[in-house]
């Protein structure tokens, strides 16, 4: 399985983290996205025409959505992963996948301006990545309530694997992440699992010392 | 706050490989300032009012000023012996004081816990006694002897090795480091932050390396290196105080280092204080 690969997209993340979090082996081919913007060659637009990494090969299969790759890795290995336990459960999924894309138009975008000087409305794309942060923290408050920990159950699924990298990525647009506590306790959870890996601006949880017990996401350890 | 000594130093402000006809805008030290490539393929740059900046093209990058440099830009011959890899990793904007950048760069205990089981891990987070001196010939501060085990220290190593290190500041926002070469022994990796103070918090940095590498393909190595600084960008951004404090007592000894308080020493001395702080608050 071939993954079309950049190192700090959080899109690409999503599949490197849950092939890992699954023990699937994937094959990495380094896309030069910045500063070299090979995802907008002619070799790469034949593979996917919207100009956008992650694009995942396997066999006569390519794929270039992250849900759709998410999808597929957790069919091959476990349908727990997949969130469609109930009726009511699969649709909160599919919402969460698609919440996922707004993350990257709002957060990833701030990122992109802040980080890469990508051209954009930064106190806009910030708005909106807000906007988003404040609804996922009154998801998360509810799930608490209700005795569960992820977004849709009291085990992970592909909706949190979706919508973890923009999050967790959110002060790399200058995006503070210290208004929303129980984002932050489920950033946490989702760090803790047997498997985690990381990427550049999230780092793992350092097991030999406490953390600090406010605003600490994001920071080192 | 004036710029002061700051003022007459070179910065990078592009790579020169991306200028073009089009040009590019940005900002140095406050002043916006405008780039572009002109019809006979010289490179101007100018401020917002027209006045045209003097120009310099070295390391991979297009380097300005706004005062009147005294000196031509630092040399680095080791990155011109033949046989290297110029890596153009490209530009990562910091919310961070310049200085602070580079000092992050000549620290090396940071290397266990922010660049964990790549350039250090735990439980090796000794770093052992080495040399730093102000070279007074070359007015250039310089750790040598520097050795730390690292699990890979660069994108050709297999395994962990011990490596050897230099690190090297030739101008107050930019750092030069070699490393031992996992591809050719006796030579040394050159690896450089350079970097162009946009305001006194906020800078965009522009990692440049001179490899001896020839079989990493050229994403791979600017993919590690990206790696490497986007690592730090978090920790360079929470940083407090913002500035860097140049009065000695003011901070915590343990994280500036013996490299770190001569350079520390090094830009009072020459009034370099764009992007300091020179009173304790
Ligand atoms: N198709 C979406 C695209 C994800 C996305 O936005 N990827 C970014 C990199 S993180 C990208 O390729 N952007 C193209 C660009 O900004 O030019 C997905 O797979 O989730
Ligand atoms: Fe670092």
């Amino acid at each position: 399985m071939k993954l079309y690969d950049y190192i700090l997209s959080p899109s690409c993340y999503k599949v490197r983290l849950l092939a890992a979090l699954l023990g699937i082996p994937l094959e990495l081919r380094a896309v030069d996205f910045h500063p070299g913007g090979e995802h907008r060659t002619p070799a790469l637009l034949a593979l996917n025409p919207a100009g956008s990494i992650p694009i995942l090969e396997d066999d006569d299969l390519r794929l270039t959505e992250s849900a759709a790759m998410l999808v597929y890795l957790a069919s091959l290995k476990s349908s727990d992963w997949l969130g469609r336990d109930t009726a009511a459960e699969a649709a909160r999924t599919e919402q969460w996948l698609s919440f996922a894309q707004r993350l990257t138009a709002s957060l990833g975008g701030a990122r992109l301006c802040e980080m890469l000087l990508r051209p954009g409305d930064l106190a806009a794309l910030q708005a909106a990545g807000i906007a988003a942060l404040r609804e996922l923290e009154a998801a998360l408050v509810e799930q608490r309530l209700r005795g569960e920990r992820f977004l849709v159950a009291d085990r992970p699924t592909i909706a949190d694997i979706a919508c973890f990298p923009y999050v967790a990525l959110a002060p790399d647009g200058s995006v503070s992440l210290d208004p929303y506590p129980s984002i932050r306790l489920w950033l946490r959870a989702v760090r803790a699992l047997p498997g985690f890996i990381e990427m550049p601006g999230i780092h793992r949880l350092h097991e030999l010392k406490p953390e600090p017990v406010h605003g600490a996401e994001g920071e080192p350890a | 706050m004036t710029i002061g000594a700051m003022r007459d130093e070179w910065y990078p402000v592009g790579l020169r490989s991306k200028v073009d006809a089009n040009g590019q805008q940005t900002l140095l030290m406050g002043e916006p300032i405008r780039l572009h490539e002109s019809e006979g393929g010289e490179i101007v740059v100018e401020t917002a009012d027209g006045r045209r900046l003097p120009v310099v093209i070295g390391h991979g990058h297009v380097w300005t000023s706004l005062g009147q440099p005294d000196k031509p830009l630092f040399a680095i011959p080791e990155a011109d012996q033949p046989g290297r890899r110029l890596v153009e990793v490209g530009v990562v904007r910091v919310r961070c004081s310049p200085l602070r950048a580079v000092e992050n760069f000549l620290d090396i205990a940071h290397f266990p816990f922010v660049h964990t089981d790549i350039l250090g891990a735990e439980p090796h987070t000794e770093v052992e006694r080495y040399e730093v001196e102000i070279r007074e010939h070359e007015d250039e501060v310089w750790a040598t002897k520097v050795k730390f085990y690292q699990p890979q220290a660069a994108k050709s190593a297999a395994g962990g090795i011990t490596t050897d290190y230099m690190y090297r500041v030739p101008a107050p926002t930019c750092s030069v480091l070699y490393k031992t070469c996992p591809a050719r022994p006796g030579e040394w990796d050159v690896i450089t932050l350079f970097v162009q103070p946009l305001t006194e918090e906020l800078c965009d940095v522009w990692p440049w390396m001179a490899l001896y590498d020839d079989v990493t393909p050229m994403t791979d190595l600017i993919h590690f290196q990206q790696m490497i600084f986007l690592q730090d960008r978090s920790i360079l951004e929470n940083q407090i105080p913002r500035r860097l404090p140049l009065d000695p007592g003011m901070e915590i000894p343990t994280r500036a280092d013996l490299t770190s308080v001569a350079y520390r020493r090094w830009l009072k001395r020459h009034n370099y204080t764009y992007g300091a702080q020179l009173v304790a608050q």
